[in-house]
């Protein structure tokens, strides 16, 4: 695979506040590449970094093999669909999607095809007189996404395009973002807070937080094998636990040494065991590796999720079998559901459901970064 | 409380501003209506009307003499100054205000200031002041001839007056384009740049169309009062360029106020048509574009 853009020893900060710091990425051609993180962890800065929108205090942006840390956006080969799309409103949609077109002084006739064809792409046939502030956010959302492609970027960069749509309109763009990315084999730079989306999506997730990349790997990688308890965490839910690594394949916690497929620690190393919350097998209490008493149950439709206290840790368990609250239950788990990490200065910020609410995972998603970008535009 | 008394409560708090309207804008105008339409006996008449467009006077040049419109005369020059100020207000107010909307905060502010606080100033002691530094021997040419650059003669002229109105009104262009500015999403010019646009194209295709709707509030605000000026082209002018405004005033201290009535209606008149072709204008290109 080709090397498209490479991001070398990127560091930018907005005044005492460090956004990234020391970044090093390699895009490749054909790639749709998940920039994931919390609010704040710099990834829209990175993003804009590669638009040509901020300059990095310092490091290199490589862009098929040519720096173009000094190449003004409009000179850069890649298109942006913004967060809350920034259409033109004084312009319809035709006038939108050909603007590029315009500056380029295509002729008209070309123009014409070019539109037409993006916007059935984008399944907005018959909408070229209408007024983009007419349309709902989903037509708004092609709108942009057409305007960008009609271009025929090499890259395309997507500032959590869909965070304004409502939950289901979401899955279906997720979905047809995807197949234009097929279709057009156009390199897609994703960025979102939204685990879910970044799996559902990506063949490469990045996940970042405070400034620094975490993990870099397929979905299944992130998910399966997660590098640190922060990635852990913040891709789908885990249960973190400290634990020692006795020997190859052989790890205690919880006050029991369990069988695992980890290996290559030092000998009584400190670590961090994962252990997912649907590969946990709830079993009667004597048969149990752990046992312990379930504390919450919560009614998700395909499970449920139960929280239950082992020795004063609250582990989340998902079953789909009922128990209720107060029951005492055994927990079994198999090798291949523990995963080994070693020990980082995340160990024991993330992983036990002890104060455990699913609210917290609402809240706070107002993205931090972007008002701060904003604010530091308008300087 | 019920949708009745949220109603009455609304046109309650309605009815200070109404009667204000009708004692001090709608009577007045119909007044003016009233006596540009009547004679000396308040008898129905069209004659103050008609003399606006047929008065004619003589002007001699020295060596030859000729009969011009008399009023339609002074209404096209005032039309020019009004017209070269007005340009003049947005040429500079424009790019001020884009500068300002881009400013940071404090600058901002500091700037919104230093343009408001002339109008915290009286009009006339504006206009006096404008005397003191355009005389011959005011503090202009004193400034030039200590710099052996010359002096320069522009009290009495139409630059005076010009420099006069657009100092005057400038604020009313400025403010309204910045309000305009400052809403402006910067994601829309980034959007621009984006899609491949250098920075004047972003200004004439973005920027430019959306900021019109400040610009002709500006233009309005800035043309309607400098065109109905009378005290400035007095004093800065030295009474050569006989204004409208001029006019109306001298027609009113010479207790002609039927005449006086009908100038200023048909001065209204023609404002009001031209806004409206202007704002019509803009609508129209604002739903093509």
């Amino acid at each position: 695979m080709k090397k498209i853009v490479e991001i070398k020893n990127i560091s930018k900060s907005f005044g005492d506040n460090v956004v990234l710091d020391n970044i090093n990425l390699d895009i490749y051609d054909n790639e749709f590449i998940t920039l994931l993180g919390p609010s704040g962890c710099g990834k829209t800065t990175l993003l804009r970094i590669i638009g040509g929108f901020e300059v990095p205090d310092q490091g290199d942006v490589i862009f098929m093999g040519e720096n173009i840390n000094g190449l003004p956006p409009h000179k850069r080969n890649v298109n942006t669909v913004f967060q809350r799309y920034a259409l033109f409103p004084h312009l319809n949609v035709f006038e939108n999607v050909a603007f590029s077109l315009r500056e380029k002084r295509v002729p008209k006739d070309e123009i014409q095809r070019a539109v037409t064809e993006m916007l059935s792409l984008v399944a907005l046939k018959g909408f070229e007189k209408r007024s983009v502030t007419s349309l709902s956010g989903g037509q708004q959302q092609r709108v942009a996404i057409a305007r960008a492609l009609v271009n025929q970027p090499k890259v395309l960069l997507l500032d959590e395009p869909l965070s304004a749509l409502d939950l289901k309109l979401r899955k279906d763009m997720q979905v047809e973002l995807k197949n234009i990315q097929k279709a057009t084999g156009i390199t897609f730079i994703f960025v979102t807070h939204d685990q879910e989306e970044a799996l559902s999506m990506s063949d490469t997730v990045v996940v970042m937080t405070e400034g620094h990349i975490q993990q870099i790997g397929t979905p299944p990688d992130i998910y399966n094998e997660p590098q640190n308890a922060f990635v852990a965490d913040f891709i789908g839910e885990s249960n973190i636990l400290d634990g020692v690594m006795l020997e190859d394949y052989k790890v205690r916690f919880s006050g029991h040494t369990f069988q695992c497929l980890d290996k290559g620690f030092g000998p009584r190393e400190a670590v961090d065991v994962v252990v997912r919350p649907e590969d946990v097998d709830i079993v009667p209490e004597e048969k149990g590796h752990l046992r312990g008493v379930v504390t919450s149950v919560t009614f998700l439709g395909v499970h449920y999720e139960i929280i239950v206290d082992i020795g004063g840790f609250k582990w989340m368990i998902q079953t789909t079998d009922f128990h209720d609250v107060d029951e005492h239950i055994g927990l079994f788990i198999e090798p291949d559901a523990i995963h080994v990490m070693k020990k980082s200065k995340f160990s024991g910020m993330f992983g036990d459901y002890s104060s455990f609410s699913d609210e917290m995972d609402e809240i706070g998603e107002v993205d931090l970064e972007e008002l701060e970008a904003e604010s530091e535009t308008t300087k | 409380m019920n949708d009745k008394t949220r109603r009455l409560i609304q046109r309650l708090t309605l009815t200070p501003y109404s009667v204000w309207a009708v004692l001090f804008i709608v009577v007045p105008l119909l007044f003016v209506a009233y006596y540009a339409f009547t004679d000396q006996n308040f008898r129905f008449t069209f004659d103050n009307i008609s003399r606006f467009f047929t008065a004619t006077s003589v002007v001699d040049n020295g060596e030859t003499t000729r009969e011009v419109h008399t009023y339609l005369v002074i209404f096209m020059r005032s039309l020019k100054l009004a017209v070269i100020s007005t340009a003049v207000c947005l040429l500079m107010g424009y790019p001020l205000a884009y500068i300002m909307a881009r400013a940071s905060e404090r600058t901002q502010s500091v700037l919104l200031t230093l343009i408001m606080i002339p109008m915290w100033m009286n009009f006339l002691i504006r206009t006096y002041a404008w005397m003191t530094i355009l005389q011959d021997t005011g503090i202009l040419n004193g400034f030039l001839s200590a710099l052996h650059l010359g002096r320069i003669h522009i009290i009495g002229t139409e630059s005076a007056v010009v420099i006069g109105m657009v100092y005057d009104y400038f604020p009313y262009m400025v403010l309204p384009i910045y309000s305009i500015m400052a809403k402006l999403d910067v994601k829309l010019l980034e959007a621009a740049s984006d899609l491949g646009c250098p920075g004047l194209s972003v200004l004439r295709r973005v920027i430019w169309p959306l900021s019109i709707p400040g610009v002709l509030s500006g233009i309005t605000m800035v043309l309607i009062p400098s065109i109905s000026t009378f005290y400035i082209s007095q004093k800065l002018g030295n009474g050569k360029f006989f204004l409208i405004g001029d006019a109306i005033e001298g027609q009113y201290t010479a207790n002609n106020l039927h005449f006086a009535a009908a100038i200023a209606f048909i001065l209204m008149v023609i404002l009001l048509v031209c806004m409206a072709l202007m704002q019509k204008l803009a609508n129209r290109r604002l739903v093509a574009a």
